[in-house]
């Protein structure tokens, strides 16, 4: 198998942040030509849903880009196994969301082996259009599926307006929801989930993993945590220490 | 003809003190339409009352509030759903 080059991959920083947030957004990531090319097929191939992924040989290029295949061997690795896809749409003037949720009705045992799910947008996706919903930071929270769906506001929510051609990459205990859309137009987002099939360490560019500017990404404080946010910094120290394969790094002894 | 109906409103704080900030929120309203959609998911950044002391000087009443946890030891560091939710209530007055 030819290994992705070093410059595709993550670097600390950037892995840092995935494990603060529990996602990475890149902009850019897909070039216009090819996006253009995606959009057109969500217009016009069938069949869509489930199918989307062997109708449109646009989409499979995407997720062949040496950028793109880079960020996902960065969290999962080489190995890594096709789960599912969806081409989610939202119909034009559709007032409801959707409940909070986490992808999974089956608990994750360890949250530091977890599988990703990339949401690719073709078009450009203003907050009016209805983008993803996130909250991040939640991804280590033991909550399953719709047990999470009495909420509705939650401070630090983050909506994932989005340009044409920017991946946000999810650790898959996000919670998340799909939101209104109030234009014209029919809000489309390709969701792939991967499984991770081998242990998740040392798998970026781990240089400067402990550098201050790494841990100052990891202090990262959203305010929903309250009274939660020691045991949420000692949590997620406890996932980095695993990505970078240091079991003892800003450990307290 | 004038009915009451019934509108519960959930505010998670910060930790458990009754005046401590709001940081998530949802209103269930018995007295809207089935159509109505207000108080969706992500429809909005600041929460109706600043805490849950502020929404019984509107008129809410506290009826339900968290229990305060038992920490197991070897899970005591594990998060959750957010720990401290009251549900309020109050009655509105619809013409029918």
């Amino acid at each position: 198998m030819v290994s992705t080059a070093n410059s595709h991959l993550l670097d600390a920083r950037q892995m840092a942040r995935f494990c603060s947030d529990g996602l990475i957004v890149l902009e850019d990531l897909v070039p216009q030509e090819l996006n253009e090319a995606v959009y057109h097929d969500e217009l016009t191939v069938q069949p869509q849903g489930y199918e989307f992924w062997n109708s449109s040989e646009a989409i499979r290029r995407v997720f062949d880009l040496p950028q793109v295949k880079g960020v996902i061997e960065s969290l999962i690795g080489r190995n890594y196994v096709y789960d599912h896809s969806f081409l989610h749409t939202v119909k034009p003037h559709i007032s409801k969301s959707q409940n909070w949720h986490v992808d999974s009705g089956v608990m994750n045992p360890n949250p530091h082996n977890f599988d990703i799910q990339a949401f690719y947008f073709a078009h450009d996706t203003p907050i009016e259009m209805g983008p993803t919903l996130v909250l991040p930071g939640s991804q280590l929270r033991r909550a399953n599926y719709w047990s999470i769906s009495r909420y509705k506001n939650i401070e630090g929510q983050r909506h994932l307006a989005a340009k044409a051609g920017t991946i946000a990459f999810m650790h898959q205990d996000i919670w998340h929801c799909a939101q209104p859309n109030r234009t014209d137009r029919t809000r489309y987002v390709f969701k792939i989930r991967l499984n991770a099939v081998e242990q998740q360490r040392n798998l970026f560019n781990t240089d400067g993993y402990d550098d201050p500017e790494v841990r100052e990404i990891l202090k990262t404080h959203y305010p929903w945590y309250g009274s939660d946010w020691q045991k949420e910094y000692y949590q997620r120290l406890e996932f980095w220490r695993f990505l970078v394969g240091n079991d003892y790094i800003w450990k307290k002894r | 003809m004038t009915m009451k109906r019934q509108q519960i409103l959930f505010l998670c704080l910060v930790n458990p003190e009754l005046s401590s900030k709001t940081i998530a929120w949802a209103l269930y309203d018995g007295a809207s339409g089935a159509d109505d959609s207000r108080m969706e998911t992500g429809d909005s950044e600041v929460p109706p009352y600043g805490s849950v002391l502020d929404a019984m000087r509107d008129g809410w009443k506290v009826i339900q509030a968290p229990q305060l946890p038992y920490f197991v030891h070897g899970h005591e560091n594990e998060t959750g759903h957010l720990p401290w939710e009251y549900m309020l209530e109050r009655e509105v007055e619809i013409h029918g």
